[in-house]
């Protein structure tokens, strides 16, 4: 194998270890974090760093230019996306009722954390 | 090898928020892991693709990508205003 092919193998495999870290790291966040408003953190971890790393790590094994293009339009379309999808989302929760946790009702976090909101609103 | 090894990290975390899709309290919870398992399946098709030497897949990550965006925003939607169509009922807030 030549030089040039080592350096690319070795900056890929780093890229995309990264990407897998920040992936299951916050699909982690989004198993184990109390309301939907944190789990936003998790999922967005995913959507930006997680999917960037991969794709970067896949892009410098494009064979063609066309390849590098297409990972390029997936990429910014995901940036774009991803935040307007999480803005809706949350915007959506928010007029549906469901209360962020805030510091003083975070004593308790298991799913129950919707009562005990309210009953702090109070 | 390295391809390999990204599948099956992807696949890991895919698993991972399939148990957040089952066990999430609110409806939201569940759009939100369907949305990032959807974001996983475009890394998942696009490693495929390089991992069995045919990277012409990414013409289906990419159309999963769009199809991702519009499925979340049209759900999160119907679930607002339980309907999708123009206009929203007589809701002040209008759109998403």
């Amino acid at each position: 194998m030549t030089e040039a092919g080592t350096l690319i193998d070795i900056a890929s495999w780093i890229l995309i270890i990264a990407g897998l870290f920040f992936t299951i790291t916050g699909t982690i966040g989004l198993v184990r974090l109390p309301d939907v408003f944190a789990r936003m953190h998790g999922a967005g971890m995913v959507d930006t760093m997680g999917m960037a790393l991969i794709l970067v790590g896949l892009l410098l094994h494009a064979p063609s230019a066309i390849i590098a293009i297409k990972i390029i339009l997936i990429l910014a379309f995901v940036f774009f996306t991803s935040p307007t999808t999480c803005y809706a989302l949350a915007r959506a929760a928010l007029h549906a009722g469901v209360k962020p946790m805030t510091s003083d009702a975070s004593t308790n976090t298991t799913d129950s954390q919707k009562t005990e909101s309210k009953q702090s609103k109070t | 090898m390295m391809f390999a090894a990204a599948a099956l990290g992807v696949i890991v975390a895919i698993a991972l928020a399939m148990l957040r899709a089952f066990a999430g309290p609110t409806v939201f919870d569940r759009i939100l892991a369907v949305n990032t398992i959807g974001t996983l399946s475009v890394i998942l098709i696009s490693v495929y693709g390089f991992l069995t030497e045919r990277p012409e897949f990414l013409d289906i990550a990419l159309l999963y990508a769009l199809i991702n965006f519009i499925g979340t925003v049209a759900v999160t939607k119907f679930v607002q205003f339980q309907g999708l169509g123009y206009p929203v009922g007589d809701h002040e807030d209008g759109d998403v």
